[in-house]
């Protein structure tokens, strides 16, 4: 329905570009109804297919699958294309009967299970310019329906299946993004892989707004820079890990983006002087940080452009503090802090993050809906909001250390570590302690050509925090272990501690 | 009338206009546009019905519309001549607050 609107109101407009070529919004829908025809259309002797997936890079014909699900009215689960062929195919066996979009070299490595019905995602494009726009199949009008299926990245044993109903969706879309607001000259450039939720945002938000969305294959920092001046990007979004390698890759160079105006960034913690450095290297570009889970549809909570300008210029250091803020609800969003017992906090006190809203789903296959029978969905997330509405992030609650009996957030050991000159990165997790339990580890990235002690760097957090704070042990790696989706695994680091104890 | 559920597609009987509602009462209503009450997918238009030009204010696509209430909103998903209306009262564009693009 949102691509039908866009296709109605402007449908010469370019919807999509990859790798030069593009999709005008009428022949997106012409190739997304064709391929939903063929996604009904049960082999003979066969079931139809049940769920739509998508397991490739991202590419001209993923937008393609994306709504002719839709129109097929079957959930569209896009695969994280990474993962091990034993990985897929649990997967794929979970979704079966299914139609299977996939580029030759996830198919080249492995055996599909029964009931998955393969074509090439390339074949989702070819031919549909030259046709004309057919009428699309009658989009099925259930917003209860299930629209999209991401597994979760599954940190502790099976991948959990997130389900975000058409409503869910929807509410997000209308919430946040005005019909048609982009000007024909806006161009949105989307690295994030097809199997986060904030590609899938980004392709229907543009959509809706009719902003030609510029699509990378996969996120490389220089052909990000290249893409940005050729394709004359006026928005962007970015995973914290992106925003790094995007400046080291323009370290030392002096280059700007007359066209770019906005600069959005999420998906997990963003150091301060990372986003520091960024305000510098890209000045009057408009900063944005999103918060959001998939289980609520992307966005919950954003800092606006007016947020980081205020904060960046302010002289008192709580309002410069804001930077490191994911700012206020989006109007749609309630959100709550609840301390032990379930008890919600004033401003000020940390606790657990609750939301509620017509965008936050909630749920997972198989487990059912985990909103409460008031509408709230628990994030996992620690965080405390100050007294103008600000909300502020402290990590997730399994990570929290209980060091005897005591709560430690590893974010607040971690900013203070970060403040040290010496330190480009760190990690603080718990380690088994036979004494406390858990004890405060941590584990630390040195800057290029940098040194420091492992006692110099207790003797600066104790100068800083309560010594309960202090890590006991301090390790050093030449990197953290990210996911590509800049996800910390604090689990490599608590299992290396483990064995190093052991 | 008809009990309006949210999902539902609607289409006016005398122009252009489509809907479809977001929130909805729950209880049976007539919803009309241009002066007709609008129809499902697969009802006709009744023979003779015109455009009420009284009632000719127009829809814009992607605007959502809602009653003095706030208990029905409708999405406009194809623009037209007519005034939506909910039991012979207009409806009145929702007013979006603008927000940064996030994603």
């Amino acid at each position: 329905m949102l691509l039908d609107m866009a296709a109605e109101a402007h449908p010469g407009r370019i919807a999509v570009t990859c790798d030069g070529s593009n999709l005008s919004y009428a022949s997106l829908r012409g190739a997304a109804g064709q391929a939903a025809r063929r996604m009904s259309a049960a082999p003979a002797g066969q079931p139809p297919a049940a769920h739509a997936a998508w397991l490739d890079t991202n590419s001209l014909a993923t937008p393609v699958a994306l709504f002719a699900a839709a129109y097929a009215g079957i959930p569209y689960v896009p695969l994280n294309y990474r993962l091990t062929a034993a990985e897929l195919q649990e997967l794929l066996a979970r979704i079966a009967p299914a139609w299977l979009a996939a580029g030759p070299a996830a198919l080249d490595r492995m055996t599909l299970p029964a009931g998955i019905q393969v074509v090439p995602s390339a074949g989702l494009v070819a031919g549909s310019a030259a046709q004309p726009a057919a009428a699309s199949p009658e989009a099925p009008q259930d917003p209860r329906a299930i629209a999209v299926q991401l597994f979760t990245s599954g940190t502790s044993g099976t991948p959990k299946a997130a389900v975000l109903r058409h409503e869910n969706v929807l509410s997000y879309i209308l919430g946040s993004v005005e019909f048609g607001s982009a000007g024909e000259e806006e161009a949105a450039l989307v690295a994030v892989p097809p199997y986060h939720i904030a590609g899938i945002s980004a392709l229907l938000s543009s959509t809706y707004a009719g902003r030609r969305v510029v699509l990378m294959r996969e996120f490389e920092p220089r052909e990000w820079l290249h893409l940005l001046a050729a394709e004359s990007i006026t928005h962007a979004f970015v995973v914290p890990t992106m925003l790094v390698r995007i400046l080291e890759a323009l370290r030392g160079e002096r280059r700007s983006f007359p066209a770019l105006r906005a600069l959005a960034y999420g998906g997990g913690r963003m150091p301060l002087a990372v986003i520091e450095r960024a305000l510098e290297v890209f000045p009057g570009v408009g900063f944005t940080n999103a918060y959001g889970l998939t289980e609520t549809s992307s966005t919950i909570c954003l800092l606006t452009p007016e947020d980081h300008r205020a904060a960046a210029g302010a002289a008192d250091a709580l309002a410069r503090q804001r930077l490191g803020s994911v700012g206020r609800p989006l109007p749609g969003v309630e959100l709550q802090v609840r301390g032990a017992g379930g008890v919600v906090q004033p401003a000020g006190e940390a606790g657990l993050i609750f939301v509620r809203g017509a965008q936050v789903a909630g749920e997972y296959r198989g487990t059912g809906s985990l909103l409460d029978e008031h509408g709230w969905f628990a994030t996992q997330d620690r965080g405390w909001i100050d007294d103008e509405g600000y909300v502020f992030l402290d990590g997730r609650e399994d990570d929290v250390i209980v060091r005897g009996g005591e709560n430690i957030s590893p974010g607040e050991v971690e900013e203070a570590l970060l403040a040290h000159p010496a330190v480009s990165d760190v990690a603080v997790v718990a380690a088994p302690s036979e004494q406390w339990g858990e004890a405060v580890a941590a584990v630390v990235v040195l800057g290029a050509g940098q040194a420091a002690s492992i006692a110099v760097l207790q003797q600066w957090v104790r100068e800083r925090l309560r010594s309960s704070r202090v890590p006991e042990t301090i390790m050093f790696r030449d990197t953290l272990p990210y996911n590509e989706t800049g996800k910390l695994l604090r689990r490599v680091l608590r299992q290396e501690l483990r064995n190093r104890a052991g | 009338m008809r009990t309006l559920k949210p999902g539902l597609k609607l289409r006016s009987a005398v122009c252009a206009s489509e809907v479809m509602v977001i929130r909805a009462p729950g209880t049976p209503a007539v919803l009309a546009c241009g002066g007709a009450e609008m129809l499902a997918s697969g009802e006709g238009a009744p023979a003779g019905v015109a455009l009420d030009n009284t009632r000719a204010g127009g829809t814009l696509i992607g605007k959502r519309y809602v009653d003095a209430t706030d208990r029905l909103e409708v999405l406009c998903t194809k623009g037209g001549a007519g005034t939506l209306e909910l039991d012979g009262t207009a409806l009145e564009v929702k007013q979006a607050k603008a927000l940064p693009s996030s994603d």
